[in-house]
């Protein structure tokens, strides 16, 4: 009888559920925007919006508008869609891959991403926000096939054609793959930036929303949406593979298209997010664990939830980056780190017991 | 459906696996896939259900070659068990069986009550209707077998493929496995090592080193001479006085 119970009440919860979803996303963002060195109150902040969105004419401070607009706005946006996008990614790897610990950051995706934008900015290889997206997008497709590359040898002695991929393996190629870019980044700057641009770089590698404008906003709206409707589009297929790539094949799905598909589609979303933002650790890693422990691990609901929870989670980490020390505002990678770094071990405990 | 092979061939790493093999299983027919280990029946079974591309010759459903046709096609017909096949998510025995329905579901097709009747009727096949709500990493290895088999039914396919389904099984759930899957009124393909349990299929194959070296009723196939060229075992063969069918005892062969 319990079975007839609880049915229904799940159900139920999962629509009410997705009402919450807008709502939580709008006050994520007042509240990113609300927060900082200067309070700014929620009414003049719905005042500058209703100027800039609706034509409204309300009587607002010229420097609270610009603060609000320019400045911590746009930057709240960013910040919700490269949460969104880096967890999006951490659900498909973690899905395809069918290890716990995939993620873009670890597997070497967002340092191959950081070489690539180092390598055109420092060496010039082009100009704009565009290509320096591509560059990312390049330097994010070659570590992650270098790290797949590596993780296939690393198995081919036991792989006896399965398609298990010992979840040591891929781990360990994607450390050697992000040490391997990470020094090149490393290069790349010791060898052609000044000082100056060095210091700059540096600062952005670790993750840094302050030079965010709305020239972004443009880039990271449409890049998160992208990969929230591939992830959604593709929920069944991401289900089929919870036995595994042969099992996901058997129920009709092609592995190989599907797969590729998905990995290139996160990989272009996470590239364009680390062009603008730097490499921010650990979203992609705990948002979805997070998540799976709250709405389970089919995908219908795991992706919006955890599209959801990376978007706010990613805003909250930004207003903590920006009062936890007065005066100063702290690399946001600093925090999701410093956040998902005693995660990241739990789930490492966990699955060690299990 | 008929399911045929033309001279399949698989190797992996230059080591040939598979060579030559011809075989038809006639629609509604249960064909019985023995041989020791290492003789090629996991991978005969997983080039007919189309997850590997033969290195030669063809698998053909109902004289339509299988390499023409798409994996979701493919999927809506062949269903496979595979031997062991484990998740890590938490996910309840209802959710593994419904993944069966994925060949058939679309941004235009959604999940729908009749869905849900056949998720229903494919756990109550396989006994596991009581289960409904447990998680998978709650359920003992004779029940996981069952779940899956759950799931590949909800696939309704017109020809089943079961790679040792039967291992993990206690005797009871053997029995009414095998049971089953010989009352499908659909082709079954089924690898074992019983050979007893083999002998309750219509027709048998005998793989040995990559090779279907016999194939033919039971009774023709299952000789004394076989079973020990190719299992390197004596049999002799006794009569059960309760319904008067022949049962097979070993001994290993000195």
């Amino acid at each position: 009888m319990s079975i007839a119970l609880t049915r229904p009440t799940a159900s139920r919860l999962g629509l009410r559920w997705l009402w919450v979803t807008p709502l939580v996303l709008v006050t994520a963002l007042i509240a990113g925007t609300a927060i900082g060195e200067t309070p700014i109150p929620v009414d003049t902040i719905l005042k500058v919006l209703a100027n800039q969105l609706l034509g409204a004419d309300y009587a607002v401070d010229r420097i609270d508008a610009g603060i609000i607009w320019n400045y911590r706005l746009s930057r709240a946006v960013v910040a919700a869609c490269c949460g969104t996008s880096l967890a999006l990614a951490g659900v498909v790897l973690q899905a395809l891959l069918r290890n716990p610990l995939a993620d873009p950051y670890l597997m070497g995706i967002s340092a191959g991403a950081s070489t690539g934008a180092v390598a055109v900015a420092v060496a010039g290889l082009g100009a704009g926000a565009l290509s320096l997206s591509l560059g990312a997008f390049v330097g994010a497709l070659l570590a992650f096939g270098i790290v797949v590359m590596l993780a296939h040898a690393a198995n081919s002695g036991v792989g006896g054609g399965r398609g298990v991929q010992a979840a040591g393996a891929i781990i360990l190629a994607g450390i050697a793959g992000s040490q391997l870019f990470n020094a090149l980044t490393a290069f790349i700057i010791t060898k052609s930036a000044s000082a100056e641009q060095a210091r700059g770089i540096m600062f952005w590698l670790m993750g840094n929303l302050s030079g965010v404008r709305w020239a972004d906003v443009s880039l990271a709206v449409p890049a998160a949406l992208f990969g929230l409707l591939v992830c959604l589009w593709h929920r069944r297929s991401l289900d089929a593979f919870t036995f595994g790539a042969d099992s996901a094949a058997s129920m009709g799905i092609a592995v190989r298209p599907v797969r590729g598909m998905l990995i290139i589609a996160m990989a272009l979303v996470t590239a364009v997010m680390v062009s603008i933002v730097g490499a921010i650790g650990f979203v992609g890693l705990v948002i979805p664990h997070a998540m799976r422990f709250i709405v389970g691990s089919r995908h219908t609901r795991l992706v919006p939830a955890t599209a959801l929870a990376g978007a706010v989670f990613l805003i909250g980490s930004d207003i903590l980056s920006r009062v936890l020390v007065s005066g100063q505002v702290l690399p946001i990678g600093v925090i999701t780190s410093l956040i998902g770094a005693p995660a990241f071990a739990l789930i490492l405990v966990r699955d060690k017991r299990s | 459906m008929r399911l045929s092979a033309e001279k399949l061939a698989w190797s992996v790493h230059g080591t040939p696996l598979l060579t030559d093999v011809n075989l038809t299983v006639e629609p509604g027919q249960t064909f019985g896939l023995v041989g020791p280990n290492g003789s090629g029946k996991t991978s005969l079974l997983r080039l007919l259900a189309g997850l590997n591309k033969p290195k030669a010759g063809r698998v053909l459903i109902d004289h339509q070659p299988m390499h023409t046709l798409k994996q979701r096609t493919i999927a809506q017909s062949i269903a496979l068990v595979e031997q062991q096949a484990d998740t890590t998510d938490r996910i309840t025995v209802r959710q593994v069986v419904s993944l069966g329905r994925t060949p058939f579901l679309s941004a235009l097709r959604p999940w729908s009550k009749e869905d849900d009747a056949i998720v229903a009727q494919a756990l109550r096949d396989v006994d596991m209707a009581h289960m409904t709500d447990r998680l998978w990493h709650t359920l003992s290895g004779g029940e996981r077998q069952r779940v899956h088999i759950a799931r590949a039914l909800a696939q309704q396919p017109k020809i089943l493929l079961l790679d040792e389904p039967t291992n993990h099984l206690d005797i009871r759930h053997q029995l009414s496995i095998l049971e089953l899957v010989r009352q499908l009124p659909i082709t079954v393909m089924i690898s074992l090592h019983d050979l007893n349990h083999a002998m309750e299929c219509d027709r048998i194959g005998v793989m040995d080193n990559g090779r279907l070296i016999d194939s033919g009723p039971p009774h023709e196939v299952l000789t004394t001479n076989r079973l020990q060229q190719t299992f390197g075992v004596y049999a002799h063969v006794i009569d059960d006085p309760v319904d008067g069918k022949q049962v097979m005892r070993f001994r290993s062969a000195m």
